[in-house]
């Protein structure tokens, strides 16, 4: 593949390029349209909703209204729910780095034997099916007086986070050059100021890419939230959103839609900015 | 595997006391190991095989909380009886099966498009990366809201669509009024979500295809559909099959796209075989029952799972 032959512009070269990039419109409109149209019903007021999209101007909302983002907050208390999935998540994430770090490290530097067997089973209970755990949890925690509240579920989502997590990590630390660290014992350093000073700052990126992976995992779960919360008050944004819509006779989708955009938006930011690492950590974990 | 990256020295040339302090250092390298090492399978081993343990002790008893405090009585296999017995059990299981043989099938294919897509070099390339990373980074209550919206017949934009066209199917009601309509709503929703992951995975396995293969390939005269089949597609086998097991599990345990869309209906046409398990362990509060459809779920898991793991054998 020359230069000169992909600079050469022929018939047959310019419809397949055109179809290429048509192909690729395609697939971005796909992706991207419905959450302009969400958006779009958000900004409508609850009678436009009513009177459905064909009495409005259809792709464009008639007028903006912010009523339904307004009474999401002031009638349905979004703040709650969404002040509980910041909790929940922001604590998963900053338990399964310390968790996953320490093992990562372990299994990719400290010889212990078992490594591989442990790794398979780091794997295999991140295939665990979550509807599995459920049942013998919910006994659980109504045993422990735990139900209906928040904080059990930090540690029931390590399930989604440590095994990516600690795969991720393992594969990382083995990147990092082992000379770094031998140098630094032979200066004297024990193994845990070697791991401090040597070692932490390289990983920096691996364990970041991790947290991030660890926030959105955390932040998504819907299985668990609906099992175990009961109480408005004590409801994720996932579960509260969804209980939007029942009260009322019609479904008001401004309403949710108004909600969906929110939970979404810290997402999508995540990922438009770092969509880099968070595709590498995705990887990193499957296979190579 | 951890040997790959240590240095290159010359022990005879070492004296020995070094060697020795090595030889402890070594040890206590070990034993700070298994210490950094225990928090993760500790924590595992409770929130997964507590639960197994628990699930396989309640299935061969009657736990039942909408009884009072009954008594948890053994009852042998009654409840894998009464599970195995039950129609719902069984259409059920019979849903599932459709539903991830035609979702793995349909993903597969369209990641693999997009996958080749996105290994192109052009410009535009992180646009469109970007904009599929989106869809499978959002809550599953985001794309089963957002189709729900742009499939309902006032506020969706399908309809309106369809009308603008005049189409007959205009003022159709997609989810909850008929169940094949229903079906097609949670698959779009769910692929929708869930083909950007595999896309991902086997991206990633294109690219470590060397170049060379495909220089090799075009000098010996093939055409790009015959490198594409005799070349690609076997290199590609081992991120094609952990993208399989991924996605076939993934779809087999499809639970909070039903609850969020139909809640399971219209009826009982779009009960899935979680989402019975769920409402076995949390509406009807039956524990037993419960725990023999989970020990079913974790068996057909673990078939697809072991085979994972022996595809996947860790390396440094």
């Amino acid at each position: 593949m020359t230069a000169a032959r992909r600079r050469r512009l022929t018939p047959a070269k310019v419809v397949r390029e055109g179809a290429f990039y048509l192909g690729c419109l395609v697939v971005v409109a796909i992706s991207l349209f419905p959450f302009y149209w969400i958006f779009r019903t958000s900004l409508e007021s609850d009678s436009q909703v009513a009177a459905g999209v064909g009495g409005s101007n259809g792709l464009l909302p008639s007028h903006l209204s912010w009523s339904a983002y307004i009474g999401d907050f002031a009638n349905q208390h979004f703040q709650t729910p969404l002040f509980n999935s910041i909790i929940v998540a922001f604590a998963t994430t900053v338990v399964t780095i310390i968790v996953a770090s320490c093992a990562g490290y372990a299994l990719a530097r400290l010889n212990i034997r078992g490594a591989m067997a442990i790794l398979a089973f780091v794997l295999l209970a991140g295939f665990f099916p979550v509807i599995a755990m459920i049942g013998p949890l919910f006994l659980l925690l109504k045993d422990l007086n735990l139900l209906d509240n928040i904080f059990p579920l930090i540690v029931v989502y390590l399930v989604y986070t440590l095994p990516i997590s600690t795969w991720l990590l393992r594969n990382f630390f083995a990147q990092i050059p082992r000379e770094l660290e031998e140098a630094a014992l032979v200066d004297g350093a024990t193994r845990l100021q070697a791991l401090r000073k040597v070692v932490v700052p390289v990983a920096v990126p691996g364990v970041f890419t991790a947290a991030i992976l660890s926030f959105i995992l955390a932040w998504n779960d819907f299985a668990f939230a609906v099992s175990f919360l009961q109480t408005p008050g004590h409801f994720t944004a996932p579960l509260a959103i969804v209980t939007f819509g029942e009260s009322q006779y019609q479904t008001f989708y401004n309403r949710i839609d108004a909600a969906v955009v929110i939970i979404s938006i810290p997402i999508a930011a995540l990922v438009l900015f770092l969509q880099r690492r968070i595709v590498a950590g995705l990887t990193a974990g499957s296979f190579r | 595997m951890s040997t790959a990256g240590a240095p290159v020295v010359a022990p005879p040339a070492r004296p020995r006391s070094s060697r020795r302090r090595k030889r402890e250092g070594r040890k206590a390298d070990r034993r700070l190991g298994y210490a950094l090492v225990a928090p993760v399978v500790v924590v595992l081993l409770a929130i997964t095989g507590y639960p197994l343990v628990y699930n396989l002790w309640n299935s061969f008893h009657f736990v039942n909380l909408s009884y009072g405090n009954l008594p948890r009585r053994f009852v042998g296999g009654a409840n894998y009886t009464s599970m195995f017995g039950s129609s719902a059990w069984v259409a059920a299981l019979e849903r599932t099966l459709a539903f991830t043989g035609i979702s793995v099938v349909f993903d597969m294919i369209v990641a693999l498009g997009l996958a080749l897509m996105l290994h192109r070099k052009f410009k535009g390339r992180g646009v469109l990366r970007a904009s599929i990373l989106i869809p499978w980074a959002v809550p599953t209550v985001v794309s089963a809201m957002l189709w729900k919206t742009m499939f309902d017949p006032r506020a969706g934009f399908v309809d309106y669509f369809l009308g603008a066209i005049h189409h007959p199917w205009a003022s159709l009601t997609w989810v909850n009024a008929n169940v094949f309509r229903s079906w097609v709503v949670i698959f779009i929703a769910d692929a929708w979500k869930n083909v950007p992951f595999v896309a991902i995975i086997l991206l990633a396995g294109l690219q470590v295809i060397p170049t060379e293969v495909y220089e090799a390939a075009r000098i010996d005269g093939a055409t790009a559909w015959q490198s594409f089949r005799r070349m690609t597609l076997p290199l590609l086998k081992p991120a094609i099959m952990v993208a399989l097991i991924f996605r076939t599990l993934q779809a087999f345990l499809v639970f909070d796209v039903i609850y969020i869309m139909t809640g399971g209906g219209p009826g009982t046409s779009t009960e899935t075989l979680a989402f019975l398990n769920y409402q076995t362990f949390i509406n009807n509060t039956d524990f037993g029952v419960g725990g023999a459809m989970s020990m079913m779920l974790c068996v057909m898991a673990l078939v697809v799972a072991a085979v994972y793991v022996r595809v996947l054998r860790p390396s440094a």
